[in-house]
């Protein structure tokens, strides 16, 4: 059942939309469990497009099996989506740091503050984030420290590779994941993959964990893959690159390898005068979980993440 | 007088960005005024531009209080203003939203980190910015309330309106917040006109600087009556906002004072240009923002309203 659950109009003849759809039994029995899977925050962010599709087709195709409500909702930030920009066209702010919004508040406060109303009472969110297009992310689930005793044996279930309990930053108190944990909605954030683009393994990666997910809370009886054993890590356990100098990023290690300390990462080079700016080596020894697919980099732009020990 | 480069940042295809940075007087880091953290923020740079006009003047008049140091930054990301853009030219971020910065960051971590590495430790951090919303806003100095602020130095300012703000989770990381976690007197003023500059309106944000400092004895200067300033908060302000979206004829600007049921705008149809909505003012008081844009969304801020006999907490 699609519904549009906010509607603001625009100047000339449109309105801005967002819509779910609601997937359900066809008789209630009035005490089902509800999962809510939202994606398209930013509009650059397109990994959550496929997973919604995947989600539905395979709930709409074994119905029988649905114990539960399952509400998708592709696009959060459907005029971010339609333009290929991150925020929301015409408001200076990410759409992820104005949760829980305000209905007195400018537009995008006003659907946020819509969102949140409208995702109050959920059993479950699984808010779906695709790096941006600069970076591309192994699949993992981030967790803010505070609520990682609550979010952890969940996080678990969903078939990612890894799971970063990320400190607490006051600024993620802004943020969609935040506001509804808050409210008592545990909400997981997937970041996967890269900006602008789609990778099918890892969407179905996620659907087959999502299905796992809605298992264990009594929502599915479908078949349901073997999921992988996380990684689980703490801030101490991930180290950083950035670009020291300004340039064109030449990788010389692919996605997903491990390095050692001090193998050589790539090049910081000069299109213009053919030099080498920097070799960039790695800091620790460990997995490139991170690595920047955007090769312009200004000093400071960040290079690679690697799971297994920080830089001191 | 002396010129500085703060901060330096290499770009593969253009020019560095240079951060500069005019020093009067030596001594104490006494004051700190910084200008334009936004690339549209032209009229911050424009008020910072007179204000170092104005105090190379004074200092040649040994106007400057010995051993009184005052630092004027008139814009710090200029690199987005020859673009046209607000945030950040690669990756959109907002330089106030990176403090107090990470030396080790990302670019504009690394330029928070830079800039606040020299402004930190100033008696008075005083930042000209611009409001998050589209629209014009009455002049007035905003203070957040982290328990150490100190009003009465706000109204120092002369300015008509001191605003008292609880920090929302955001304003962490703006250099507001930062500046007062490191024990600076921290003010925001903000000004009406953003990405266009309005000569007498910065003038009289000059005259506004030049009375606090003359007030704190950074300097000797004739200041001319300002304002006793009313102290508000959001509490105070009455939103007024659309039930329909089109085109957006407004009829009263900020500072301007209004009646209860004095019509603020209408919304025409974008067609026909029937009038969809009329705008009343529920309240007597004051226009304290206006939303300029003439395309107004259905549920937008249209005007906020400083109600009358409200205010001074």
């Amino acid at each position: 059942m699609i519904e549009r659950v906010i509607e603001v109009g625009l100047p000339v003849d449109e309105k801005l939309v967002i819509v779910r759809n609601r997937l359900q039994p066809d008789e209630l029995r009035g005490d089902e469990r509800r999962i809510a899977i939202v994606t398209g925050t930013h509009g650059d962010e397109l990994e959550g497009q496929y997973v919604c599709y995947l989600l539905n087709d395979i709930i709409q195709k074994n119905k029988e099996h649905l114990h539960g409500i399952v509400d998708i909702y592709p696009a959060l930030n459907p005029m971010g989506i339609d333009s290929i920009t991150r925020g929301i066209p015409m408001f200076d702010m990410d759409m992820n740091r104005i949760f829980p919004g305000d209905e007195r508040g400018a537009t995008a406060e006003y659907v946020a503050a819509g969102i949140i109303k409208d995702l109050s009472g959920a059993d479950m969110c699984i808010d779906i984030h695709s790096s941006n297009i600069f970076l591309r992310e192994l699949p993992q689930i981030r967790i803010n420290e505070q609520s990682a005793l609550k979010l952890l044996p969940f996080a678990e279930l969903l078939n990612m590779d890894f799971i970063w309990v990320h400190s607490a930053a006051t600024v993620l108190e802004a943020t969609l994941a935040y506001s509804l944990n808050q409210i008592g909605v545990p909400t997981l954030v997937v970041e996967m993959g890269v900006g602008m683009r789609i990778d099918q393994h890892n969407g179905q990666q996620l659907v087959d964990g999502i299905l796992n997910l809605m298992q264990s809370m009594g929502i599915w009886t479908g078949p349901v893959p073997n999921v992988r054993c996380p990684i689980i890590s703490r801030d101490g356990h991930v180290g950083y690159i950035n670009a020291e100098k300004s340039g064109i990023f030449v990788s010389q290690v692919d996605h997903l390898d491990t390095v050692r300390q001090g193998d050589v990462v790539g090049a910081i080079v000069s299109p213009l005068t053919g030099e080498v700016l920097h070799q960039i080596q790695a800091p620790c020894s460990g997995m490139i979980f991170t690595l920047r697919e955007y090769p312009v980099v200004n000093e400071g732009s960040l290079i690679a993440r690697i799971l297994g020990g920080s830089v001191q | 007088m002396r010129e500085e480069i703060l901060y330096e940042l290499h770009s593969p295809y253009r020019e560095s960005l240079k951060v500069h940075g005019y020093y009067f007087g030596q001594g104490n880091k006494t004051a700190c005024i910084v200008g334009a953290l936004r690339g549209n923020e032209v009229q911050q740079m424009y008020v910072c531009a007179r204000l170092i006009e104005v105090l190379k003047k004074l200092e040649a008049e040994g106007a400057i209080v010995e051993g009184q140091e005052i630092l004027v930054i008139p814009s710090v990301n200029h690199a987005s203003m020859n673009i046209g853009k607000r945030f950040w030219p690669i990756d959109d971020t907002d330089i106030n939203r990176m403090f107090p910065g990470y030396h080790l960051g990302e670019t504009t971590q690394r330029i928070a980190s830079g800039l606040f590495e020299k402004i930190r430790g100033y008696q008075y951090g005083i930042q000209l910015t611009s409001f998050y919303m589209m629209g014009e806003i009455i002049p007035h100095v905003r203070i957040l309330d982290l328990g150490y602020h100190n009003i009465e130095l706000a109204k120092a300012f002369g300015m008509q309106y001191v605003m008292l703000r609880r920090p929302r989770p955001y304003d962490s990381t703006t250099l507001n917040y930062n500046w007062q976690v490191w024990e600076s007197n921290a003010f925001s003023l903000y000004t009406t006109h953003t990405d266009e500059f309005d000569t007498p309106e910065a003038m009289r944000m000059v005259d506004h600087i030049l009375g606090f400092l003359s007030h704190c004895g950074v300097i000797t200067y004739r200041k001319r009556p300002g304002y006793a300033s009313h102290v508000v908060t959001d509490k105070n302000l009455v939103t007024v906002q659309t039930a329909t979206s089109g085109l957006y004829r407004y009829f009263r600007n900020p500072g301007e004072v209004v009646h209860k049921g004095d019509l603020l705008a209408q919304v025409l149809d974008p067609f026909e240009a029937t009038v969809q909505e009329e705008l009343f003012a529920p309240v007597d008081g004051t226009v304290f923002f206006r939303q300029k844009s003439h395309l107004i969304n259905q549920n937008a801020v249209a005007f906020r309203l400083l109600e009358e006999s409200t205010g001074d907490m």
